[in-house]
């Protein structure tokens, strides 16, 4: 596996959905290749017969009774949003002009 | 006059039930100690606690009191105060998990384990600092500034709990409330002379706690004793519809156990030492005081052996697959529309990543980027897959070590509190400190950190960690309290009463 490269950075960044300015990008790149060179050893270390483990303690088909329950009003759930109108989350324009 | 900040958990309860103290005299001592030695303008200035619910918690002691006085029947633990990890979400508390994208943010409902202790009636003493989102091991990535160590204010006090442990250490409050994803109750225990439980995966409720890591997070008690923590243990515990990870099995009986060890047998207990766990990059006075807890361990009746678990290398790297994997999932929540943060941009894209920028620290940023790579296509495989048969590797490993022993143990950390700053620009160091608190929630089992001890060589904290099976969480508790009883008898009390006393404003 290799390093991750300052370009790989600002494109996972930008996945990620993280503004990175320069100075950024140089301080935090050379950290994470280091860190990326020290768990990529892992590749080969569980040979294909050893089944994967997602979780802990399995546990399947969780569900509760069809019941109903309370649940947060509007009000409440709209109290702490940066910005409301009308019952609703208000966002800036979703498509750019380039879409 | 007594002072009840330094008395246990237990103590107080008791005094309580017996009338000797209100529950309003209790909360105004550790509000008071609070005020005292907590904020950045005391002369101690430990900043254990983000918010002092000073009105709240004194208005919920007098009414324990007055309900007391009416012969209404009360919980054990009902006026004892206490304080939650801002993990946690406190409906009309402040709630941040140190982050600064939820700076101001009043949470809507409680979490589970906040509803629990409100029935448990014990006053809320305030919110507790942390790393940001959990992500560190010294509280110095939270967005507020670093909790101090009271054993030495210029040293951390672990992380991400510092903030709890640390108020523990500082007669602050007398049990508080951790979240443990690679270490984080243990491993502040460990360097703050207090006591930590990381209960069984599933053990208790996680509805309401910001998720880190979801398949590894658990929420545990914080104390100065074994019991305390039991106590805690009982009120945080059981199944809650809300989690679906929550265990349908009843709650450990952690109290029993660990008076049943109180009485300091270990008789028949075979207690496994972890090979892989010690060593070289192991500090000598760590090592000297847990050598010095088997024998005392041994001299109860303990038979002592020694386990491999090879697998446990490959763990560290496991884990910081697994734990960025998830966490940038978990972490996309903050994106400025519903709650917290938001820098308003043309776009909700440029809006998102604007406001994340913004609100994250740089471990943040770093754990968020590494696990967006280490799920992107043409790597899964190679990353997240690889870690998740580790994982495997790491159970059988325990199943294999659990077969020969009733208990694991282990140094907690490898030294003793490091100086603050000293790892905060090399992540790699960073990680090191939680490399025998990891495998623990890799394999979903229990642990707990308790005082083993001050390293002769710089006087300060060394912690001895138990791990059991899975839904073993009682045998923690009564290895725990029977190691408790035999090194406290050798301290000539608590080692927490051994703490350098702190300068108080006046």
């Amino acid at each position: 596996m290799s390093a991750l490269e300052r370009s790989d950075v600002a494109r996972l960044a930008a996945l990620a959905r993280i503004d990175m300015t320069d100075a950024d990008l140089d301080r935090l790149s050379g950290q994470l290749s280091a860190i990326v060179d020290a768990v990529a050893t892992l590749a080969d270390v569980a040979g294909e017969d050893v089944p994967a483990t997602s979780h802990p303690i399995p546990m399947a088909n969780v569900s509760r009774d069809d019941v109903v329950e309370p649940s947060l009003t509007p009000a409440d759930a709209l109290a702490a949003a940066p910005e409301a109108q009308d019952g609703r989350f208000r966002v800036p324009q979703i498509l750019g002009e380039e879409a | 006059m007594t002072d009840w900040t330094r008395k246990s958990a237990a103590e107080m309860a008791g005094a309580l039930a017996a009338g000797e103290v209100t529950s309003t005299a209790l909360t105004q001592a550790h509000l008071d100690r609070i005020a005292a030695v907590d904020g950045k303008d005391t002369p101690s200035g430990v900043h254990a606690f983000l918010h002092v619910n000073t009105e709240g918690a004194l208005a919920e002691a007098s009414a324990v009191d007055a309900d007391r006085a009416a012969g209404v029947s009360l919980p054990p633990l009902a006026g004892v105060p206490i304080g939650i990890k801002d993990v946690l979400v406190t409906q009309g508390l402040p709630t941040t998990a140190g982050s600064r994208i939820l700076e101001g943010w009043i949470p809507p409902y409680d979490a589970t384990v906040t509803r629990k202790v409100r029935e448990a009636r014990m006053p809320i003493l305030g919110k507790t600092n942390m790393d940001e989102f959990a992500m560190g091991s010294s509280t110095e990535h939270s967005g507020y500034g670093p909790t101090h160590n009271p054993w030495d204010l210029d040293r951390i006090p672990g992380g991400s709990g510092g903030g709890s442990a640390a108020a523990l250490a500082a007669f602050e409050a007398p049990l508080t409330i951790g979240s443990d994803t690679g270490g984080s109750i243990r491993q502040p225990a460990a360097v703050t002379a207090t006591v930590g439980v990381k209960p069984t995966y599933g053990g208790v409720s996680r509805y309401g706690a910001i998720a880190l890591a979801s398949s590894l997070d658990q929420l545990g008690p914080c104390g100065r004793t074994v019991l305390d923590a039991a106590l805690l243990h009982e009120v945080m515990a059981g199944h809650d519809p809300h989690d679906a990870t929550s265990l349908r099995e009843p709650v450990p009986g952690a109290v029993a156990a660990a008076r049943e060890g109180a009485r300091g047998s270990l008789a028949g207990t075979r207690i496994g030492v972890i090979k892989e766990l010690g060593g070289d990059g192991y500090q000598d006075g760590v090592r000297q005081r847990f050598e010095e807890a088997l024998d005392a361990a041994r001299g109860a009746g303990a038979e002592v052996v020694e386990v491999s678990c090879p697998s446990f290398q490959y763990a560290l790297a496991a884990y910081y697959l697994i734990l960025p994997a998830e966490a940038s999932s978990n972490l996309a929540k903050f994106d400025g529309v519903r709650f917290g943060l938001r820098v308003e941009r043309e776009t909700i894209e440029r809006t998102m990543a604007a406001t994340r920028a913004q609100g994250f620290g740089d471990e943040v940023k770093r754990r968020v980027i590494l696990g967006t790579y280490a799920l992107s296509a043409g790597y899964y495989d190679a990353y997240y897959g690889s870690a998740q048969k580790v994982r495997t590797l790491i159970q059988r490993d325990f199943a294999a070590a659990f077969a020969q022993a009733d208990v694991l143990v282990s140094p907690t950390a490898p030294t003793t509190p490091f100086r603050l700053g000293e790892r905060l620009d090399d992540p790699l160091a960073m990680y090191l400190n939680d490399v025998a608190t990891i495998p623990a929630n890799l394999a979903g089992i229990p642990g707990m950190s308790l005082p083993a001890g001050l390293a002769p060589e710089d006087g300060l904290p060394v912690g001895f960690q138990i791990l059991a099976p899975a839904h073993e969480d009682a045998r923690l508790y009564r290895v725990g309290a029977a190691l408790e009883a035999l090194l406290t008898r050798e301290w000539g009390g608590p080692l927490s009463s051994l703490a350098p006393e702190l300068e108080v404003a006046r």
